[in-house]
């Protein structure tokens, strides 16, 4: 019965005025449309000013493309490393009890807390020319900073917590019966995983790396301290939009910025399909 | 591992992947990091002192922690109102508004930075109607505060929601039988309930935004004295190759961070002290 | 304060939870309404608090129309099921905090306020809890609580939604006691739901049963259980076995042959016996039997019958009777309820 009162609260008691209502509704909407819709609208409008030809061309653009590629190979790298790590820590926080767990899911989180500046610095102190691995990379001729591997280990350290994060909590919530079941029947350790755990999660893994990915593919300021801005050779395609952008290119910058953007509403779109799954998943449970 | 054998778990796979996990973790996060500590540790305190508190910097963290806190409390007063609206009431659209409220932590920071310097600079779509007021925003520690509302708006949201959609529906029915008005209500059952989530979204919102970086320099202006921000000037620095100025100017960010990190970790052990 | 409710109606889109119904509930009664879940008794405790709105039909306070008047004036007391104590205030602030958002005017003084808390919360026995918050206690804590924050704004009546159903069995049958005490001595008009029949009947001064958005009966605890209105309460209050056609000669003498009557037998209403008492006595065999505490339940299939019967006998009884499994025996109902549609014999 509760259920279908709650389904039938419109007519409660509870609520605001009508008027007090359509201010509120009014009122959040035009703060959202002011922050949110309009900029979006605006990276689309500033793209296409100057007309479809010049949209293209800016694409075509070798510079353009070869940013692309980067930006594709630097994903490519980070988001399956960063998916196993997040299934491997998730299977034994969520799965274990054991002391310093929760310390461990605050040190997973870190690098959501560290300026992404930062999070850039700290490999060229370690591989930069007067870091600690500096010299002895120098002597055998290995580039890790302003190269495209530090743009990778930047990149993977920033988009480090994202399917752990999503993970954790949703495989707690499931608790481990079904595994243990699955054990009993005579599954082996693996079977177990990818038959019954890997299946309930499904959802979680796809919203963890969207959400990775988005970022992986977005980062700026940490892959900025790292890059070098090399045009053409260590230029993402976030740096490369900076570089457009500072030489007073803007429909260039915003046609390759509208890239970003389409992806970006990709994202949002997968993630709101996946957090419904996931949503419906605990409801039928 | 043996230590942890008396948990008595019949699940396999504990000690290679909680192995795997502190392994990986230490190589991408920790060793990097602690990287930072062990650099500054290098400086004598006489010199670290000096650089952090040098006169350019102090007015780097007057311009990025004041911008943060008032991002962070427009945050909070909107963010509370947009969780509440997207929860409780039906109108056209709520779906895809709900849906775009993640759009700041799904557009590139870049990408939001040229686009809120070109809608606010004097002749784009919002600025030049602001220029005959006398406003200026674009290249002024306001347009700081603009960005960065801007990156920190889904925090507040997405704290407050999930808490908005468990208050029972009891709850408000039994102050309205005990015969509290619905301002009673709101002031005296729903906003304490509420409390601990608005500060933890308050508190990542700030956080969020003194670390920005790219969605700011685009707009900031990056005068130095007035409209720059302390990320950029850390980045200045290694321009210069003043890496130790640079360490000692990311240690003290870092520090900020983790006291940051340890206060919404309070906050959020705090929200759970009544529940069941 | 009586409550009268009239021609009460309500739909819940497709789903009709109540449909006219009409009851009086008279002053100072501590009155359950029973049925199973989903018979609309909760939506119909909801309508006389005001948290519900009827879609037509009236509901009278001492003989005044409360149906246009909001929660707030009806000076209801209402318990919920999950008791809905705020977590965030003490004990005392809970007790509290319908004397505190009074207007000022009408506002009790502080010592006055909390004078009466203390009050109430010796009533509930939970004096010494005054400080603690709502996670520090029980659940038959909590909804003695809940009683108390209730009972602090003095309501006309005082509405109980499943209040024991929450808890688990020893502190719900200690807890339905102690409220028939304190009702006993504070005597205001009250309406529980209950599903549970044992409750009802142990608890309330009346009894309204309803099924199916509907009032199936009401009245006092005996007439309910001694003279069941259809075979729905008789089906809802205690265990009951089912024959098909009548029982004994005399009933179809008197009413002629009708195929469809369907005949009630309660449990504890059939004897067992080794010989043939009379022409009422039906030959059976005992197929199992059920040991539970202080009675013992006994499964019969009886010759011609494809159902089988329980009864239900004392343990005493079935000691010296010395009754086995698969013994053949006979079965006589002492008391049969005939029901032919709707027309009780």
């Amino acid at each position: 019965m509760s259920a279908l009162n709650k389904k039938n609260s419109s007519n409660r008691s509870q609520t605001e005025p009508a008027f007090v209502r359509w201010l509120l509704i009014a009122i959040a909407m035009s703060f959202l449309t002011l922050f949110l819709a309009l900029p979006l609208a605006a990276v689309f409008g500033q793209a296409f000013e100057k007309g479809l030809t010049v949209y293209l061309d800016a694409i075509r653009e070798p510079d353009t493309l070869s940013s692309i590629k980067l930006t594709l190979i630097t994903a490519a790298v980070t988001v399956p490393l960063n998916l196993f790590f997040g299934v491997t820590a998730a299977w034994a926080i969520a799965k274990f009890s054991f002391p310093g767990k929760n310390l461990l899911i605050t040190l997973i989180d870190l690098p959501f807390s560290v300026s992404p500046v930062i999070s850039g610095f700290i490999y060229v102190l370690i591989f930069g020319l007067q870091g600690w691995l500096g010299p002895w990379l120098q002597e055998h001729d290995i580039k890790i900073v302003f190269a495209v591997p530090g743009i990778i280990l930047a990149t993977l350290f920033v988009t480090f917590p994202f399917v752990a994060r999503e993970l954790i909590p949703l495989m707690e919530a499931q608790g481990k019966e079904e595994e243990e079941a699955a054990l009993v029947l005579g599954a082996t350790g693996l079977q177990t995983f990818f038959l019954v755990t890997l299946p309930n999660v499904k959802w979680g893994i796809i919203y963890g790396v969207i959400l990775c990915n988005a970022r992986a593919m977005g980062e700026f300021g940490a892959v900025s301290v790292v890059s070098g801005h090399i045009r053409g050779m260590t230029n993402t395609v976030p740096l490369h939009v900076e570089i457009l952008y500072n030489e007073y290119n803007y429909s260039a910058a915003f046609a390759v910025a509208s890239l970003l953007a389409f992806l970006a509403l990709i994202t949002l779109a997968v993630k709101s399909v996946a957090e419904w799954k996931v949503r419906q998943q605990f409801e039928n449970n | 591992m043996q230590f942890f054998k008396r948990h008595n778990n019949v699940l396999p796979g504990f000690g290679p992947t909680l192995g795997f996990t502190v392994f990986y973790l230490s190589l991408i996060v920790l060793i990097p990091l602690s990287a930072l500590v062990f650099r500054t540790m290098g400086l004598t305190w006489g010199e670290f002192l000096a650089t952090v508190t040098a006169p350019r910097v102090m007015a780097s963290y007057k311009v990025t922690f004041g911008a943060a806190i008032i991002a962070a409390v427009i945050n909070a007063v909107f963010g509370v109102l947009v969780a509440w609206v997207l929860v409780r009431y039906r109108f056209p659209g709520r779906r895809f508004i709900d849906a775009l409220v993640d759009l700041p932590f799904a557009l590139p920071t870049a990408v939001a930075g040229i686009t809120l310097a070109t809608i606010y600079s004097p002749n784009g779509w919002v600025g030049r109607y602001l220029e005959p007021l006398g406003i200026k925003v674009a290249f002024t520690p306001l347009g700081i505060v603009l960005a960065m509302t801007f990156i920190g708006l889904p925090f507040v949201v997405r704290t407050v929601q999930p808490v908005v959609e468990e208050i029972e529906v009891e709850l408000e029915e039994a102050a309205t039988c005990l015969g509290a008005n619905r301002w009673q209500t709101l002031k005296l059952v729903i906003f304490p309930m509420l409390l601990p989530s608005i500060l933890t979204g308050f508190a990542l919102s700030f956080a969020r935004a003194v670390g920005e970086y790219g969605s700011l320099i685009f707009i900031a202006g990056n005068m130095p004295m007035v409209s720059e921000i302390t990320p950029l000037l850390i980045i200045t620095k290694l321009e210069q190759f003043d890496y130790q100025g640079a360490t000692a100017i990311a240690c003290v960010m870092l520090l900020a961070s983790f006291s940051m990190l340890l206060i919404i970790n309070l906050l959020q052990k705090w929200s759970r002290r009544y529940a069941e | 304060m009586s409550i009268e409710i009239q021609h009460i109606n309500k739909q819940f889109g497709d789903f009709t939870a109540l449909s006219d119904v009409s009851v009086t509930i008279p002053s100072g009664e501590l009155v359950a309404l029973l049925g199973p879940s989903g018979c609309g008794k909760t939506t119909l405790l909801r309508i006389i608090a005001g948290l519900e709105t009827a879609d037509n039909g009236r509901i009278l306070f001492n003989g005044e129309d409360t149906t246009a008047s909001h929660v707030r004036e009806r000076r209801v007391g209402f318990v919920f099921q999950h008791y809905a104590l705020f977590r965030h205030m003490t004990v005392f602030d809970n007790v509290a905090f319908g004397l505190n958002v009074r207007p000022k005017s009408t506002r009790p003084s502080k010592g006055e306020i909390r004078e009466k808390v203390m009050k109430l919360l010796s009533l509930v026995q939970l004096d010494a809890m005054a400080g603690r918050y709502p996670s520090q206690l029980s659940g038959g804590q909590r909804q003695r609580i809940a009683l108390a924050r209730a009972l602090a704004v003095e309501p006309q009546v005082l509405l109980l939604d499943e209040p024991f159903g929450a808890l688990d069995a020893q502190v719900r049958a200690e807890l339905r006691r102690w409220l028939r005490r304190l009702h006993d001595e504070i005597h205001v008009t009250s309406v529980f739901v209950t599903h549970d029949q044992e409750e009802a009947l142990e608890v309330s001064d009346r009894i309204v049963v309803m099924n199916k958005g509907r009032i199936e009966q009401a009245g006092t605890p005996d007439q309910v259980y001694e003279h069941p209105a259809n075979p729905f309460v008789i089906n809802f209050l205690g265990n009951v076995n089912l024959f098909h056609g009548r029982l004994s000669q005399q009933d179809a003498e008197q009413h002629g042959p009708v195929e469809d009557a369907v005949s009630y037998v309660r449990s504890h209403d059939i004897e067992i016996d080794r010989k043939q008492q009379d022409s009422t006595s039906l030959r059976a065999e005992i197929t199992n039997i059920q040991k539970l505490g202080p009675t013992v339940r006994v499964t019969l299939a009886i010759a011609g019958n494809s159902k089988c019967v329980e009864a239900e006998l004392t343990r005493d009884l079935f000691q010296n009777l010395g009754l086995q499994s698969g013994e053949a025996v006979f079965v006589r109902p002492r008391q049969v309820r005939v029901f032919v549609e709707d027309y009780q014999i």
